[in-house]
């Protein structure tokens, strides 16, 4: 189990993150939703050591992870899918998917077999740059990419973001599936209406504090959340 | 054609020369996104140290010596003048790397006593032959050869193994590069390795050729093979090892055109020779005001 503990992060100058907890059961889908700038990318970019938290902590089953460099953080079982996919544009489809397990050593065969069957489309696309796939068809990939290294927990950084309705809808059932599949998720989203269905739980953040949390149901049930997040006022 | 060949000989030649110092700005660069303008003073020491060592020590210990120190030298410069800088402004690593060249330059000063060293004959390059009218040293044949041969070694490994991948995902996306579990660190030091045992390889050839090392050996050379860099796009290798024989065979083209004009009747005597290196930089300038990201340069533009 990921679990944070009054994590305090600043970032550009200011404190983006103040004293937030959260617990990421192993086997769930928890996701935490909020607006723009609410500080979301910023918790998940210091649970992956890409920035550095100012106090709290972070523990991965006990172990404090707090103060680890990124790769170490990535060889305990923890991966990012970065927001706005940042796929290697210049390298194939193939090799993005080789060195997403960088830090593995055995076979990849297996992995990449599991990931072309997941997205077929990526197999017919194997020897083509990835920066001349479409934006969908990148969000797969990073996603892919981010399963080589058999994470434990896939944290995920607006993987909807600027994506047709339809690939969005194909990206939500891949997240269940990869779920499905034993993998930990933690995903984090401004299109709050599908992540809450997803999630087993979900947080609400709002300018760097929790405000609200609650199973999926419960959430978009919540009066406050229908109006703030999911755009329908009170009847 | 006799009197061009000579002058294009040894244009090819030091061209080559200039690439293998010329990949190793790009690459910097390619990373980094720094101009490290202590490398060509890191050729320049390995150049002396060559001098030094082989004082005292036989050849086949004294050039892998030299190779070996050079290498640790670029590495040790990295951790102690770079490293710490990392989040720093882009600016204060150029500083930093100014700093370490005049650092250099000084303790070769010191070391040599200022005065020009002679660098030893390597056996087997620094003879002399002919090729049909013109005279040259072996290492001016050598050289375009062991530099192709160097290149391909170099693009099989960015391009073919786990470091070279991890080289061109660091040099696209440190942040990205680091999720798949790569050690930023440990790429760039890998970097100034390659660029350290090239500029040592390119030290040997081209002071082969012009025997004398003094402390600022470095500089013009240096200064060349960044024009070079520049040419061919920097960030790009290919770019750099073009860049370089162009400027190479440029600048010695420019060297022989009196006496080939000469040749053909018309008789200039304005010392065209002296402006040799004026060729190169204005070569500099065209290539800049007409196509700013050089021969081969990555477009400035991302797509978001």
């Amino acid at each position: 189990m990921l679990k944070v503990e009054n994590l305090i992060v600043n970032y550009g100058g200011i404190e983006a993150v103040k004293g937030i907890s959260l617990d990421v059961p192993d086997g769930s889908i928890i996701t935490l939703v909020g607006a723009n700038g609410a500080g979301k990318s910023t918790t998940l970019r210091s649970i992956a050591g890409l920035v550095k938290a100012k106090s709290g902590s972070i523990t991965l089953d006990g172990e404090e992870l707090l103060g680890l460099s990124t790769p170490d953080i990535v060889s305990k079982g923890i991966t990012m899918v970065p927001e706005g996919r940042r796929v290697f544009p210049d390298m194939t489809v193939l090799e993005n998917l080789k060195i997403g397990a960088y830090l593995r050593k055995d076979s990849l065969k297996d992995d990449i077999d599991h990931v072309y069957d997941l997205f077929p489309r990526l197999k017919e696309r194997s020897w083509q740059a990835a920066g001349t796939l479409s934006g969908g068809e990148q969000q797969m990939l990073a996603v892919g990419r981010a399963l080589m290294s058999r994470p434990k927990i896939i944290m995920m950084d607006e993987p909807s973001l600027g994506l047709a309705p339809i690939i969005v809808q194909g990206i939500f059932d891949i997240i269940r599936e990869i779920n499905r599949q034993g993998t930990t998720v933690l995903l984090i989203e401004q299109n709050a209406n599908m992540a809450l269905k997803t999630a087993d739980y979900g947080y609400v953040m709002e300018t760097g504090k929790i405000s609200l949390q609650g199973t999926g149901e419960e959430l978009l049930a919540n009066e406050q959340v229908k109006e703030l997040y999911l755009g329908k006022s009170k009847q | 054609m006799s009197v061009v060949l000579p002058y294009l000989l040894s244009g090819i030649s030091v061209g080559g020369q200039y690439a293998l110092i010329a990949i190793g700005y790009t690459m910097v660069y390619g990373i980094l996104r720094l101009i490290n303008f202590a490398h060509g003073d890191v050729f320049m020491v390995a150049g002396v140290m060559m001098v030094y060592l082989s004082a005292s020590l036989p050849l086949y210990v004294s050039m892998p010596l030299m190779l070996i120190l050079t290498v640790i030298i670029g590495f040790a410069i990295e951790r102690a003048a770079y490293k710490p800088l990392r989040s720093a402004p882009r600016m204060s690593i150029m500083i930093s790397a100014i700093g370490v060249s005049y650092l250099l330059q000084n303790l070769a000063a010191y070391i040599t006593g200022g005065l020009a060293q002679q660098y030893p004959t390597v056996p087997g390059i620094s003879a002399s032959v002919n090729i049909g009218p013109a005279t040259t040293k072996v290492v001016t044949l050598v050289t375009p050869f062991l530099v192709i041969a160097l290149v391909f070694a170099l693009v099989m490994l960015i391009n073919h193994t786990k470091i070279g991948m991890a080289m061109r995902a660091v040099s696209k996306d440190y942040d990205t590069a680091q999720l798949m579990g790569i050690r930023i660190n440990a790429v760039i030091s890998a970097t100034f390795v390659i660029g350290s045992f090239l500029a040592a390889v390119g030290s040997v050839l081209y002071f082969t050729n012009y025997t004398a090392v003094t402390y600022t050996s470095g500089a013009m050379p240096g200064l060349k093979a960044f024009v070079a860099a520049v040419f061919g796009g920097i960030g790009s290798i290919p770019g750099a090892v073009i860049g370089a024989f162009i400027i190479g065979i440029s600048e010695n083209i420019v060297k022989g055109l009196e006496a080939m004009l000469g040749m053909a009747g018309i008789n200039l005597n304005i010392g065209l020779a002296t402006f040799s290196d004026a060729v190169t930089f204005a070569l500099l300038i065209i290539i800049l005001v007409v196509k700013p990201t050089g021969l081969f340069g990555e477009k400035a533009t991302e797509k978001v």
